[in-house]
């Protein structure tokens, strides 16, 4: 549905001064896309069409006549704030009234809901939805007050220059005129969109920059909030699948006769990934599942156990990989050098395991389109992938994107494999009822698409007073780009960026740099776990960091201060976290400090870890101090929060996490086994933002990959041990 | 046939013995504000109360309730869950949101058992609801800001 009020006024002249776009701030021309310049509000806006009165500029922003201003989110909201955060950049430029501003879901459209990082795709990722939204909601909000302004101008035969906007009403100071937003919606909806609008210099900014409160809370404390497993569509069945146990088999034979004379079972399929259990509920589904019987042909399957994995890979490092990086020559100085410094790491396997486990609604329509409700992390990526499935159409493929219950990168899979799984299902009963297809945390726990396990060789030569001359940094492990769409613009040379990103980019100014990398190949399948690279990189290189200023004997931040001359953003952030943490400060016996700096997707941070090591091995984490640097902080409660739940994602990590295998078989199956970290586990937690005028850069990564090696860093200043392997289950 | 009392009101639901609470909430009733997460009574999702007390309703067979009184998320209500309610919107506590129906009523059954809990006894005590954002800095202050609200009179 298009909204022919604007469309029938594209011919009218563009009604913005001169005046207007000389007056202080940003002059910007629009970048929206081109359906969001006529006024396009688009299909399926949460089931809703637009209202006769209602003020619909761009794809982004609806205000109607009952003064609610409705912000289209056009990115996933899996905790990490964005819904707030995007609507908070509308709000600002609209002069909104943050109480009356409500958030919904965009359907699945990249034309007009494009990641602008991405390029023509749609979806959330790499901490990029407020990098590349900044500039395009402000100017969505901008472009519906300038209309707002306009309407009240002609209404009331003023200059629109002389008027203001605040708090949702439009006024003329000085005067008693004023309407709100609601009251000029009408009005407004009249005019022609207009084409450059000028954006508030940041001085002016009344909701950027603030702890505006989120706008998913209310939902989120009363149970109200819709995940995909709160899903009832009339008829609905729900589908279990029992796949392979181990990762490469087949299906030789399956019997389906005891499973479907379980009560509440429906049908029993073959698909693609294993054997479909469709029943009436979750309940019905999982007990006819777990009499199925089924035979797997494993002649191809995985069958190695975690030890031979590392053991292959520790061979590898001694052999020189593809350059990542070089600067000068690491090999000819560490051939030369007396006292190398070695280090061998080793990271196990990650399952992403999300509170929410994998699930997907899928209902077919007498067309044949379908409708999809999940929490879509790559909506362009899923229609596509299910389109081919069923035989129709990708905007055949409606996706209604729900809240999520977290992904951590598990829900963007580059196959959109869970999504694939239900069109399948769907497919093999024949699209008669609408299906809902769960995963329980066993299947989400071995189902694969792993953080891939990594080993790292660092060495390094010391400069007689203690810098390092030459640096060396081979990486082993599976390739997470290779075979997916991101493979080409993703990979350098045969280096897939991901496996190196962290390494290749050291800060630090050491002149002999290599990084190499070895592509492994394993039928694990592995994807993006929050922070991607950095999660292996940033410990490694962080750690080595910390032997070569004890190597040196140095202080690990005077030491890293005199290597960042040309890396200034990460200096500040090092030199914020060492104030506030104290660094230097004496503790009591068994508790020691740690600090590590690491940028991940552009944005800087630093910690400082204060542990204390007990009796038998056994520590704790107590307290970090956080430094981040993200560029404009558009509201610092929601970076705080997400600098806690990052650093708490990474410190399971740390001291519990690991996926491992016995005989090709994933030994952990649910949280018992899966451990992560508790509430008695998590330490206290204090950060500090720092002051940026920067574009704003994501937070919902950066944080984890930094509290492992401050971590390890603050235990070896206590015990004098290397932590080269995580977890690290005793100190 | 089992007659539940949920939130005040009195269902009856036809389902087998085995069946999990969680899943005659969920499926049978609609009441989907409890979550499943892990089915096996590790990670706290799918807590409610019985008779006030946190219970892990996706272990508890429908048939082992009895006449206990239910109350899930969307009936939670007197003093001490409009406390912890109103504290975990002050304190902006959720993140993905999925695990805090189970958080709020563990919250709840913990300030109805000891009203004036140290902080190691709420993090002890919020220590069998697994949050995967790791919201568990603001979980301990949001209960300590219930505890305090509650026993300074400041709820009502």
């Amino acid at each position: 549905m298009s909204s022919d009020v604007i469309v029938r006024n594209v011919s009218r002249r563009a009604f913005l001064s001169a005046g207007l776009k000389a007056a202080a701030g940003l002059t910007l021309s629009l970048a929206l896309p081109v359906q969001a310049k006529v006024g396009d509000a688009g299909p399926g806006l949460a089931g809703t069409d637009k209202a006769a009165a209602e003020l619909a500029p761009n794809a982004f922003v609806r205000i109607g006549a009952d003064d609610r201003v409705t912000v289209v989110a056009k990115h996933l909201e899996m905790g990490q704030g964005t819904y707030t955060g995007l609507a908070t950049l509308v709000a600002e430029e609209l002069d909104a009234r943050w109480d009356q501003v409500d958030v919904i879901s965009a359907p699945a459209d990249a034309k007009r809901y494009n990641n602008l990082l991405w390029g023509a795709a749609q979806g959330t990722g790499g901490s990029t939805a407020i990098a590349n939204s900044y500039e395009q909601m402000r100017r969505a909000g901008a472009a519906a007050r300038v209309m707002l302004l306009e309407a009240a101008a002609r209404i009331w035969g003023v200059d629109a220059q002389t008027l203001s906007a605040q708090d949702g009403r439009v006024f003329k100071p000085g005067t008693g005129l004023s309407a709100s937003f609601g009251e000029l919606a009408d009005a407004a909806s009249r005019l022609e969109v207009p084409v450059e609008v000028v954006l508030k210099d940041p001085a002016q900014f009344r909701l950027v920059g603030h702890p505006v409160p989120r706008k998913d809370i209310a939902a989120k404390i009363n149970g109200s909030a819709v995940f995909t497993q709160d899903i009832q569509r009339p008829g609905m069945r729900t589908a279990m699948i029992a796949r392979a146990p181990r990762f490469g088999a087949k299906l030789k034979s399956f019997d389906g006769e005891k499973a479907l004379a379980s009560s509440g079972v429906r049908e029993v399929h073959a698909v693609p990934s294993g054997i479909a259990v469709i029943a009436d509920h979750f309940w019905a589904a999982k007990t006819g599942r777990d009499v199925l019987r089924i035979e797997w042909d494993e002649s191809a399957a995985f069958d190695a156990g975690s030890e031979a994995v590392f053991k292959d890979y520790a061979t590898l490092l001694d052999k020189p990989g593809l350059p990542a990086r070089s600067d000068g020559d690491a090999n000819e100085a560490l051939k030369d050098a007396q006292g190398v410094v070695r280090a061998d790491y080793r990271f196990p396997f990650l399952a992403h395991a999300a509170m929410e486990t994998l699930g997907c609604v899928i209902e077919q329509q007498n067309d044949g389109s379908v409708d999809m409700w999940y929490g879509a992390q790559m909506q362009t990526g899923d229609q596509y992938a299910v389109s081919k499935v069923l035989g129709i159409r990708p905007d055949q493929v409606r996706i209604h994107t729900l809240y999520a219950g977290g992904s951590f990168g598990r829900r963007a899979n580059p196959f959109s494999d869970y999504v694939v799984e239900a069109a399948e299902v769907l497919k093999a009963s024949g699209g008669k009822t609408p299906i809902k297809l769960v995963w329980t945390r066993e299947d989400d726990t071995r189902g694969g698409w792993y953080r891939a396990a990594y080993m790292h060789r660092i060495e390094a030569s010391l400069e007689s007073d203690g810098k390092p001359a030459a640096w060396r940094n081979r990486i082993v492990g599976q390739s997470i780009v290779a075979g997916t769409a991101f493979e080409s613009g993703m990979t350098r040379k045969g280096v897939d960026v991901t496996s190196v990103e962290g390494a290749a980019t050291l800060p630090y100014d050491i002149p002999n740099l290599r990084v190499e990398l070895h592509t492994t190949k394993l039928p694990v399948p592995i994807q993006w776990w929050r922070s991607v690279g950095s999660t292996h990189t940033a410990y490694a290189t962080e750690t080595f960091l910390d032997l070569l200023a004890r190597e040196a004997g140095q202080d690990p931040v005077d030491y890293r201060r005199a290597l960042l001359g040309e890396s200034p953003r990460h200096l500040q952030v090092l030199n914020l976290v060492a104030e506030k943490g104290g660094w230097g400060k004496p503790l009591a016996k068994g508790r020691g400090r740690g600090v590590a700096v690491h940028e991940s997707f552009n944005s800087y941070v630093a910690m400082v870890a204060e542990v204390t090591v007990k009796g038998s091995g056994r520590y704790s984490v107590d307290r970090v101090v956080v430094a981040v640097d993200c560029g404009v902080a558009v509201n610092p409660d929601i970076i705080r929060a997400q600098m806690e739940g990052g650093l708490g994602y990474g410190l399971s990590t740390v001291l519990e996490s690991e996926i491992t295998f016995a005989d090709g078989a994933v030994r952990e199956s649910n949280f018992h086994d899966y451990t992560v970290l508790r509430a008695n586990q998590m330490p206290e937690v204090e950060v500090h933002i720092v002051p940026s005028a920067e574009a704003p850069t994501g937070v919902g990564e950066p944080a984890t990959p930094v509290i492992g090696p401050a971590v390890a860093n603050a235990l070896s200043s206590v015990t004098g041990k290397r932590y080269l392997q995580l977890p690290i289950r005793r100190a | 046939m089992y007659e539940l009392n949920i939130n005040g009101a009195s269902h009856r639901v036809d389902a087998p013995a085995d069946m999990p609470l969680l899943w005659v909430l969920r499926d049978l009733l609609g009441l989907t504000g409890t979550k499943y997460g892990c089915g096996i009574a590790q990670c706290g999702a799918c807590t409610v109360l019985i008779d006030g007390v946190a219970q892990r309703s996706c272990v508890l067979p429908v048939s082992a309730v009895g006449d206990g009184a239910i109350t899930t998320i969307e009936g939670l209500d007197g003093k001490v869950g409009r406390a912890v309610q109103s504290a975990w919107e002050a304190l902006s506590v959720p993140q993905c949101g999925f695990c805090q129906s189970g958080q709020i009523l563990a919250a709840t059954s913990l300030l109805t058992n000891n009203p004036t809990p140290s902080d190691a006894q709420i993090a002890e005590g919020m220590s069998g609801n697994i949050c995967r954002c790791c919201t568990y800095v603001r979980i301990g202050k949001a209960v300590r800001k219930a505890a305090d609200d509650l026993t300074q009179g400041a709820v009502r």
